[in-house]
């Protein structure tokens, strides 16, 4: 029983990972309606960045949040230069562009800090909390917690805030929020910050417990998709709890069944965005669009 | 000097929409209408004058030239624009609806709600609903009370009746008037009905195959029978 908990525990940290990697993929396809391959590539050049400062003796948590400013510029940079020349293609076309910018990040990243791992410094140290005969990591904990408060951040943000409105305004109607005034070009580039943001943080935090290489955001970026289609590609909380699902699920089949084992633990995310896609596409919390004329 | 002159406009753009170098004029607190069968134009026109639509010639607000500028820009001028298909934001509630239609402000945002829940009390009964929701003349009252909260010079309706029963569009045209002529707000409007927008427009100009045909006062254009028979098939 402990040891099921335990690697529950695991699973939700996992999975709040992938939760936070998932709502960085949905926010932009929320705003721009593309489906960011090269997510995952974003947020390890940005761990990258991170890891480069700690080397030049910047403490952790200040590099750290450099790192989310940085992340926020370049994910505007990205929006403004790359894809917006491209807005407005066919999806195919807007696909090859998001390959395309996941192989110039990973090369670029390549030639500036090299094919090597690195070990990246924990945020929350190597500590556990021993909770009737259960340890958990502090690693864990701290994981869940600062996806939770993105995630209640996020939420603010977008309910709340005029900013988040322009976001949700123009993802519905460009045309219509062009008539209101908003200037929809600058909403998207927040929108694509915002997520090379959330992207980045993701990769900071799970960077310790996974050494640091160009190829270190491949795997999760797969389990991303399944938390995202999971959950809804258009659903903030869905990408969240989607997360969670495939982390745990994801834990336990490892543990539990043997021919899994830790070798096959990534068929299950495949496995699950497969059933998902058959059974219902639209995701636990995806929305289908109402309209009456 | 008006409000908004024209001048030569030109467009090419999709399915044989064309301008032929129109040129019209439209006077500070006035209701202007463009009439004239489909594909006249109409729509092209407005689409002009809010920037959604390439075209070349001279487009002036009060003296200022705004042809080629960005809509956003436009609508920051102060023109608002309800497009044809109302351009509901249809997952938002009506309230944030209202919200959008007032981004460029930067007070008195809270007041202008009101004003328009005043105007329209069925927005105000369902201002928590997805804006998807509502009845085709709740859209309409919706895009038309989005476009208010710019508080704008001038207001472009595209063919507010479309798609409305002859009760709803009255209803609807009775309060437009209204609030016109209380907050001495410019319309520009565009119709296929053109019994209906003459009765409460100053000023009307008859649009055909991108040429203006001819122009005068509301209540001549509607008295002449000829007129009204070989352009508007009325």
């Amino acid at each position: 029983m402990k040891e099921f908990v335990q690697v529950t525990v695991d699973g939700i940290a996992a999975g709040s990972i992938y939760g936070a990697v998932a709502l960085a993929l949905v926010l932009i396809y929320r705003t721009t309606g593309i489906v960011n391959f090269a997510q995952g590539e974003m947020a390890m050049f940005s761990t990258f960045i991170a890891w480069g400062l700690v080397q030049a003796d910047v403490p952790l948590g200040l590099a750290v949040l450099c790192t989310l400013g940085l992340s926020f510029a370049g994910g505007m940079v990205i929006e403004r230069v790359i894809i917006r020349p491209v807005e407005g293609s066919d999806p195919l076309a807007l696909v090859i562009v998001t390959l395309g910018l996941l192989i110039l990040l990973n090369s670029g990243a390549g030639w500036i800090w090299g094919f090597n791992n690195r070990a990246f410094p924990g945020l929350f140290g190597d500590e556990t909390l021993d909770i009737a005969g259960v340890r958990i990591s502090w690693e864990s904990i701290g994981i869940t917690g600062v996806t939770l408060a993105v995630v209640g951040l996020l939420f603010l943000l977008t309910q709340k805030t005029k900013v988040g409105l322009a976001m949700r305004a123009v993802s519905m109607n460009p045309e219509s929020s062009r008539l209101a005034g908003i200037r929809v070009g600058r909403t998207l580039m927040i929108g694509w910050g915002l997520a090379a943001a959330v992207g980045a943080l993701a990769g900071a935090l799970i960077a310790p417990s996974l050494f640091l290489d160009v190829n270190f955001m491949g795997a999760v970026l797969v389990y991303s998709f399944a938390a995202a289609t999971l959950g809804g590609f258009d659903s903030p909380v869905g990408a969240v709890v989607g997360g969670w699902i495939i982390g745990v699920t994801e834990q336990l089949a490892g543990h539990y069944v043997d021919f899994i084992g830790s070798d096959l633990k990534i068929l299950v995310p495949l496995g699950i965005i497969i059933v998902v896609l058959m059974v219902r596409p639209s995701g636990l919390f995806g929305s289908r669009e109402v309209a009456r004329v | 000097m008006s409000l908004l002159e024209v001048e030569d406009l030109r467009a090419t753009y999709g399915q044989g929409h064309v301008l032929h170098g129109i040129s019209f004029a439209v006077e500070e607190g006035q209701i202007v209408s463009i009439l004239g069968p489909n594909g006249a134009g109409k729509t092209t026109t407005l689409r002009a004058v809010s920037g959604t639509v390439q075209t070349t010639g001279r487009i002036a607000l009060d003296g200022h030239d705004i042809q080629g500028e960005a809509p956003d820009r436009i609508a920051r001028r102060g023109i608002a624009h309800v497009p044809e298909g109302r351009g509901t934001f249809t997952e938002l509630t009506v309230e944030e609806n209202l919200r959008v239609g007032g981004y460029t402000r930067k007070d008195g945002l809270r007041d202008d709600i009101a004003r328009v829940y005043k105007w329209f009390p069925r927005l105000s009964e369902r201002r928590g609903q997805h804006a998807g929701s509502l009845s085709g003349g709740e859209q309409q009252m919706l895009a038309v009370s989005r476009a208010l909260m710019l508080r704008p010079r001038l207001l472009l309706l595209d063919e507010p009746s479309l798609g409305l029963a002859p009760l709803v569009t009255r209803e609807l045209f009775r309060i437009l008037e209204t609030i016109a002529r209380d907050e001495g707000i410019t319309v520009l409007i565009v119709e296929q009905n053109a019994n209906l927008v003459l009765k409460f427009a100053d000023y009307a100009y008859v649009l055909e195959s991108g040429r203006i045909a001819l122009d005068g006062d509301a209540g001549e254009i509607q008295a002449d029978e000829a007129v009204k028979r070989s352009y508007l098939g009325v």
